[in-house]
């Protein structure tokens, strides 16, 4: 009988081309995504006067330095200016699609993606962006690449990878109300640590994961990369197959019957063999914020800063004073006490439409206490909010309704945090300067972000949903 | 690519977990082209205070690791962005090896495609480096790849690197020459495909 395979296993079989003797893989790449960022690839190719391989199977956004308040067109910065052009001179050079400014389908890559049928299962797929892990949501084994992979893959349409590590991470029992992917994502980078699973795959499976919306799981693989892992995958179910259907570049009619045939099968086999199994209970999961500056710095709402001095290992203890420091905490305050500055909803981790949603159930009928952003993940994103009516529970709460790209997560299109502002933020990176030199960020779900502008400070959502439909 | 075979030089030790490629180089400078300088702006917001003053007590700013060629460091260098511009800068700055118990895939990644090499030790050897080097600051560190060995003064130890990104710093090797000796494979591969996985490919636009 064969070798019980897990679902890495399988993906990885699927593509792999040539292997080496000393466990590197050259594989195919079924899909990969350009960004504005990737200008220095398209230099490398120039350099070599080489053509794009597969020009159809490469898809560029304009995401990362888009302006995300205010007019679309008029850049004032010439360099950020020059950025977005770029990418619209390389990918017309080079015959490459492009949801450019002008396009209703822009959007944040890892967002527009699945939202356009793009990803679809089975697929491996790159992109020079380390949240490319985002993918795996949808049964893809999906993972970010750097700009000489860019390049690689853009002349080649192969990459070479040495086979991960597996790594199973399993959520069973029910999540409270309240309770989102993203407190699921901290609670199991609080466990493991920000390189827990550096080197492996993460495959996530269990009652709870099963019971995730695809925008729920889109947040929990976007995040894997924070725990150091390759990337991160959940096997394709009804759920998936029903989220797929009818997405303008997936397989249509019988065509998408006959996939669903091959995608049914692309889940890890019963007796399949893990290098690491972790397993977390759902039900114990509460609302997480962070309150330092690495994703693994994350507690439950109800607990307090911890204080480095009860930390037995100096390095760790070493690590939480200069985390403390920056973040201008001390040891001991009760999470829900920080005050916050400012609030950003956005970002490839939670702007999706059941994000805007979570975070719009907790603002109707109050008002945001400090000033705060809202960016929803992609141009077909806000169309759809602005039909439900959410702009205005924002706009009504005080807060800005911006445009889609991936605005403040990063600040690099311009929208930053001032210098020694607090932001509650729906993204993730609580690096230092991440959102703007010395930004201090605190992650933590969109219903949790509007928790903390209702009351302008951290603070638990569960007692604020009491009575509301989410 | 330039290879890398042997090096000796001053190593400056950097005792923080995660330090990720934000602060390697910040996001503010990745629409900076390489030909801007970036060795100029690495590390910026950790060498150097808001108004541009240097941080004293930040170890690459201290005389005796100014023109450090080597980074000991400890666990998950590198881990974060993709931004292959963090090599870039670290390279352009003069370091050509960063040693810690373990790094970001990505950038290990990145690494090995721009001749910087990134060595794994273990978390006692990277610990006790780092307490030598605070003691004996000027003490040249060699880092051996072909024997993937690293020495100081007395000390010895291995370190451990994927073997085919060992052959690649040690020839020079330039992966995209590699992959086209692979060619009628790929497109062999390519066509099998098409019949075997007909889903796998994007729907034309009508």
């Amino acid at each position: 009988m064969a070798q019980p395979q897990t679902l890495v296993d399988k993906l990885w079989a699927a593509h792999e081309i040539v292997p080496r003797e000393d466990g590197q893989s050259l594989l195919w790449v079924d899909r990969h995504y350009v960004h504005e960022g990737s200008f220095h690839a398209f230099s490398r190719l120039a350099e070599r006067g080489k053509a794009v391989a597969e020009p159809d199977l490469t898809l560029a956004v304009a995401d990362h330095y888009v302006p995300t308040r205010g007019p679309r067109h008029a850049i004032a910065n010439p360099d950020i200016a020059r950025m977005v052009r770029q990418v619209e001179e390389n990918t017309a050079k080079h015959h490459i699609k492009l949801f450019g400014l002008d396009d209703p389908r822009q959007g944040i890559v890892h967002v527009v993606g699945p939202e356009q049928g793009w990803t679809l299962p089975g697929l491996l797929i790159v992109c020079g962006d380390s949240h490319t892990s985002t993918h795996g949501a949808i049964g893809a084994y999906a993972f970010g690449i750097g700009a000489s992979e860019v390049a690689h893959v853009l002349m080649t349409q192969t990459i070479w990878q040495r086979r991960p590590k597996r790594m199973r991470i399993s959520v069973d029992g029910v999540t409270a109300p309240g309770v989102a992917a993203k407190d699921i994502a901290l609670a199991i980078i609080a466990r493991i640590g920000a390189d827990g699973a550096t080197g492996h795959a993460i495959e996530f499976a269990g009652g709870a994961i099963r019971a995730l919306s695809i925008e729920g799981r889109l947040t929990l693989c976007n995040m894997s990369i924070e725990a150091g892992a390759r990337c991160g995958m959940i096997a394709p179910d009804a759920v998936t197959f029903a989220y797929v259907k009818d997405r303008p570049f997936a397989p249509q009619a019988s065509a998408f019957d006959q996939a669903v045939e091959a995608w049914s099968k692309l889940n890890s086999d019963e007796d399949a063999e893990f290098e690491r199994e972790v397993s977390l209970d759902g039900s114990e999961i509460a609302p997480i914020v962070t309150w330092g500056t690495s994703p693994q710095h994350a507690s439950p709402i109800d607990a307090s800063v911890p204080d480095p001095v009860r930390e037995p290992d100096p390095a760790r203890a070493n690590d939480l004073r200069d985390a403390l420091g920056y973040m201008n905490l001390s040891p001991g305050t009760k999470l829900a006490d920080i005050a916050i500055d400012r609030v950003f909803i956005g970002s490839c981790t939670n702007s999706r439409i059941e994000d805007l949603r979570a975070a719009a159930a907790v603002l109707a009928g109050r008002t945001s206490k400090v000033p705060g952003l809202v960016s929803p993940g992609s141009s077909t994103v806000k169309r759809q909010a602005e039909q439900e009516g959410l702009d205005r529970i924002f706009r009504d709460a005080g807060l800005e309704w911006g445009e889609s790209g991936c605005s403040m997560c990063v600040g690099i299109n311009g929208d930053i945090v001032a210098p020694g502002e607090r932001c509650a933020s729906t993204t993730n990176r609580n690096f230092r300067g991440r959102q703007g030199p010395g930004a201090r960020t605190h992650l933590m779900s969109p219903a949790m972000v509007a928790a903390a502008a209702v009351s302008g400070h951290l603070s638990d959502v569960r007692p604020l949903l009491a009575g509301r439909k989410i | 690519m330039e290879k890398f075979t042997q090096l000796t030089a001053t190593a400056c030790p950097l005792d923080v977990a995660n330090l990720n490629t934000d602060q390697l180089l910040p996001a503010r400078y990745l629409k900076w082209p390489r030909s801007a300088g970036l060795g100029k702006v690495l590390f910026q917001d950790l060498r150097f205070d808001q108004d541009g003053r240097e941080r004293a007590e930040f170890a690459l700013n201290r005389p005796a690791w100014r023109a450090a060629k080597i980074i000991v460091a400890a666990r998950n260098f590198g881990c974060g962005s993709s931004r292959e511009a963090a090599v870039y800068a670290l390279y352009d700055y003069g370091i050509r090896c960063v040693i810690a118990p373990s790094f970001g895939d990505i950038f290990a990644g990145n690494a090995v495609q721009n001749g910087l090499l990134a060595a794994i030790v273990t978390d006692a050897t990277a610990a006790h480096l780092l307490g030598r080097l605070d003691r004996m600051p000027e003490l040249p560190v060699t880092v051996d790849l072909e024997q993937q060995a690293i020495s100081f003064a007395e000390f010895r130890c291995d370190f451990s690197i994927d073997p085919f990104r060992r052959l690649r710093l040690l020839n020079g090797w330039d992966d995209i020459a590699l992959t086209e000796s692979f060619r009628e494979q790929i497109s062999a591969f390519k066509d099998n495909d098409r019949s075997r996985r007909p889903w796998a490919v994007p729907v034309k636009e009508n």
